[in-house]
C-alpha cells in the first residue's frame, strides 16, 4: 500500500471533508491506485533534468503596476449568500492570531 | 542559573504599489469596503493572476536596501488554508525561492553600541482581507486588502533582548520608509511583526523551546511582550518546569502574555508551485536598474550631514528620522539655505509646529524654496528674527512667497544708517537723562533708548545696526 486510511483522513481533514468509514475505505483504495500509477514516473531516469514546475516556456510574464477600478460591488455580491452594508457576512470563525 | 535570550522576528510590510500583487485592482488604504476588488481577488473559477512588476521591483528594492543577495530565478508557491479573509483558499507566496537571502541590518542601541542582525530571507507575497468579528455571531469581510503586496522579512536569530528587537524594528521601519516602497504606518497595519522568544542556559549550544506572538503592530508591545516572556520562561525553568511550544497573545492592560493555542499538529499548508504564474528570471541588468532607483539611505545621509555640513550627530539623527524630513532638508539646502540654519529651523520652529498641530510636513503649505528664501532674508538682515516668526507662520499656513510678502507688508528691516541716524538723534535729543545715566555707568539706559528707537520705527529697525549707531552717537555726546 502506497497510502493508508490515516493519511487519507488527514488530507480529507485539511480539505474540510469528512467521510464515512465505508467511503474512507473506498477512497483509500482509489488513492492508492492513483499513487501507484503516478509512481511509474519514478522509473524514468531524470538525472541532470532540472525540476520542472511549469510545462510552458513562458517566463517573466509580468503586468505593469497600473491600477484598474475594481469590479462593481453589487455585481460581485450576487454570488454572496449573505451580505450586509457592502460586507460579506459569514459565520464568525475566530482565529485570534489574525488581525 | 543564568539564561540568554534568542528572539526571532518575522516582519510583514505592505508595499504601496498602485495595484495588487497578482490582480490590477487598486491598493488604497481606507477605501469603502469591497470596492477595490475584482474577480481575481475573489478567486473566481477560471481567472488568471499575473505578477505585478512594480511589486516585484519594490521587493527587490527592499532586499537590496537590506544587503540581500537577489535570487535570480524565482517562482511563486501556493500556501493552502481555509479562512474567510481569503476566498481563494490559498495565499500566493514564495516558499522555495525567496527574492532575497543573506542580508543584514545594523542596529544601534541606546548606549551607542552597534550590532549587525542577519536577514535570513525575504519573500514577496500577498495580504489577506480583513474580518471584523461582531458579537452577533457573524464576521464581516472586506476584501479590499486581499492581494495587497507584502514583503516578509525574516531575521536570523541574532536578536538577544527586547531592546535589540525594538531597535531592529525601528531601524527596519526607517530603512523601508527611505526605500519609498511603503509609508510603514503601524497604526494602519502596514507593518506587523511575528515574534518568537526562547531562552537557554548561557553557553548552551542548543536553543530553548520557543513561544510565538503573532501580528503585533506596536513596537512597544513587542518590547514588553518579549520582556514578559523571558521572565515567564525563566520562572518556569527555574521551578523545574518546561516551556511549551505555543502561541501566546500580548495583553496590553495587564502587560502579560496569554496562552492562545498550545502546540497542535504543525500546520500543514501543502505548499506547491503556483501553476498560474510562470517562473521569473531576474537579470544582472535588472538588478542594477533597481539598485539605481533606491534613494540614499538614512545612514549615508547622516554621514553627509555631519561630515560635509558640520551638523551635530544628534541633529543629523533627528533630520533623518523620516525620508520626508530628510528630503525636505536636502531640498532646502539645495535651494540656497545655510545647512546649519536650515537644520535649526526644521528642528525648532518646524517640528514645534508639526507637533502642536499633529500634522506631517506634507500637510503644511511650507516648501523648501520658501523656507530657504526666508532663511536668506534673515541672513542678509532683510528681516529681523522677530519678523521671521511672522513670516514663518505665513509660509507654513499659506503658500506665500516670503520675499514679496515681506516687501508688500512693509516688514523689511530698517538697516540703512542714513534713515536710522535721524531717528536716533531725535530720541537722544528727547532723553537727556538717559544719556546722563549711561555716562554714569547705568547700562540699563541703553535698553531704554533702544526701546524708544524700536517704538519710533514700529519695530522695523535692525537691532544690530541700531546698537552700533547708538553706541557711536552716545560717545559723541
Amino acid at each position: 500500500m502506497a497510502i493508508g486510511s490515516e493519511e487519507v483522513k488527514h488530507v480529507a481533514g485539511l480539505a474540510k471533508l469528512a467521510f464515512k468509514d465505508e467511503e474512507l475505505a473506498k477512497f483509500t483504495g482509489q488513492m492508492d491506485e492513483i499513487i501507484n500509477m503516478v509512481q511509474q514516473l519514478s522509473e524514468v531516469d531524470t538525472t541532470d533534468v532540472p525540476v520542472t514546475t511549469h510545462v510552458t516556456d513562458a517566463i517573466n510574464t509580468l503586468r505593469e503596476d497600473v491600477a484598474v477600478k475594481g469590479t462593481d460591488r453589487d455585481l460581485l455580491m450576487k454570488n454572496v449568500p449573505q451580505s450586509q452594508d457592502g460586507y460579506i457576512k459569514v459565520p464568525a470563525i475566530i482565529d485570534e492570531s489574525e488581525e | 542559573m543564568n539564561f540568554e535570550t534568542t528572539v526571532g522576528l518575522e516582519v510583514h510590510i505592505e508595499m504601496q504599489t498602485n495595484s495588487k500583487a497578482y490582480s490590477p485592482s487598486p491598493v488604497q488604504y481606507g477605501a469603502e469596503q469591497n470596492t477595490n476588488t475584482n474577480v481575481i481577488d475573489w478567486g473566481y473559477p477560471g481567472v488568471l493572476p499575473e505578477i505585478n512588476k512594480g511589486a516585484l521591483e519594490f521587493g527587490m528594492r527592499a532586499a537590496l536596501a537590506l544587503h540581500c543577495d537577489i535570487t535570480q530565478d524565482i517562482g511563486f508557491d501556493r500556501k493552502n488554508y481555509f479562512y474567510p479573509d481569503n476566498p481563494k483558499a490559498y495565499q500566493i507566496t514564495q516558499a522555495r525561492t525567496p527574492i532575497g537571502t543573506n542580508g543584514w541590518l545594523e542596529i544601534e542601541l541606546e548606549d551607542g553600541t552597534k550590532k549587525k542582525i542577519g536577514i535570513r530571507e525575504m519573500h514577496v507575497e500577498e495580504d489577506a482581507g480583513k474580518n471584523t468579528h461582531n458579537p452577533d455571531g457573524y464576521s464581516y469581510v472586506d476584501l479590499n486588502r486581499q492581494g495587497t503586496p507584502l514583503i516578509e522579512i525574516v531575521a536570523e536569530p541574532d536578536i538577544s533582548s527586547a531592546d535589540e528587537a525594538y531597535a531592529y524594528l525601528t531601524k527596519l521601519r526607517q530603512v523601508i520608509q527611505f526605500t519609498g516602497i511603503s509609508d510603514v504606518k503601524m497604526e494602519e497595519g502596514s507593518m506587523r511583526a511575528d515574534v518568537n522568544v526562547s531562552i537557554a542556559p548561557i553557553g548552551s549550544d542548543k536553543l530553548g523551546v520557543r513561544t510565538e506572538m503573532k501580528n503585533l503592530n506596536s513596537f512597544e508591545h513587542v518590547r514588553k511582550g518579549i520582556q514578559y516572556e523571558v521572565k515567564r520562561q525563566e520562572r518556569l525553568l527555574m521551578s523545574g518546569g518546561e516551556v511549551e511550544q505555543e502561541t501566546r497573545r500580548f495583553d496590553e492592560p495587564s502587560g502579560e502574555t496569554i496562552l492562545m493555542r498550545s502546540k497542535e499538529e504543525a500546520n500543514d499548508y501543502r505548499y506547491f508551485p503556483e501553476p498560474d504564474l510562470p517562473p521569473i528570471h531576474i537579470s544582472d541588468d535588472w538588478i542594477e536598474e533597481v539598485r539605481a532607483s533606491i534613494p540614499e539611505m538614512p545612514d549615508k545621509r547622516r554621514e553627509r550631514y555631519t561630515q560635509d555640513w558640520g551638523i551635530p550627530a544628534y541633529d543629523a539623527g533627528v533630520l533623518t528620522q523620516t525620508k520626508e524630513m530628510s528630503d525636505f532638508y536636502d531640498a532646502t539646502v539645495a535651494a540656497g539655505a545655510d545647512p546649519k540654519l536650515a537644520a535649526n529651523w526644521l528642528m525648532g520652529e518646524v517640528n514645534a509646529y508639526l507637533n502642536s498641530k499633529q500634522v506631517e510636513l506634507s500637510d503644511t503649505a511650507l516648501t523648501p524654496e520658501h523656507l530657504a528664501t526666508m532663511i536668506k532674508l534673515i541672513e542678509d538682515e532683510t528681516i529681523s528674527s522677530k519678523i521671521a516668526k511672522k513670516v514663518f507662520k505665513e509660509i507654513i499656513t499659506n503658500d506665500t512667497e516670503p520675499k514679496a510678502w515681506v516687501e508688500s507688508k512693509g516688514m523689511v528691516q530698517l538697516s540703512d544708517p542714513a534713515k536710522l541716524q535721524p531717528i536716533i538723534d531725535k530720541v537722544l535729543d528727547n532723553n537727556e537723562q538717559s544719556i546722563e545715566d549711561f555716562k554714569n555707568g547705568k547700562d540699563r539706559a541703553i535698553g531704554f533708548l533702544v526701546g524708544q528707537i524700536m517704538k519710533k520705527t514700529r519695530g522695523m529697525a535692525n537691532p544690530k545696526m541700531v546698537n552700533k549707531l547708538l553706541m557711536a552717537s552716545l560717545k559723541e555726546r
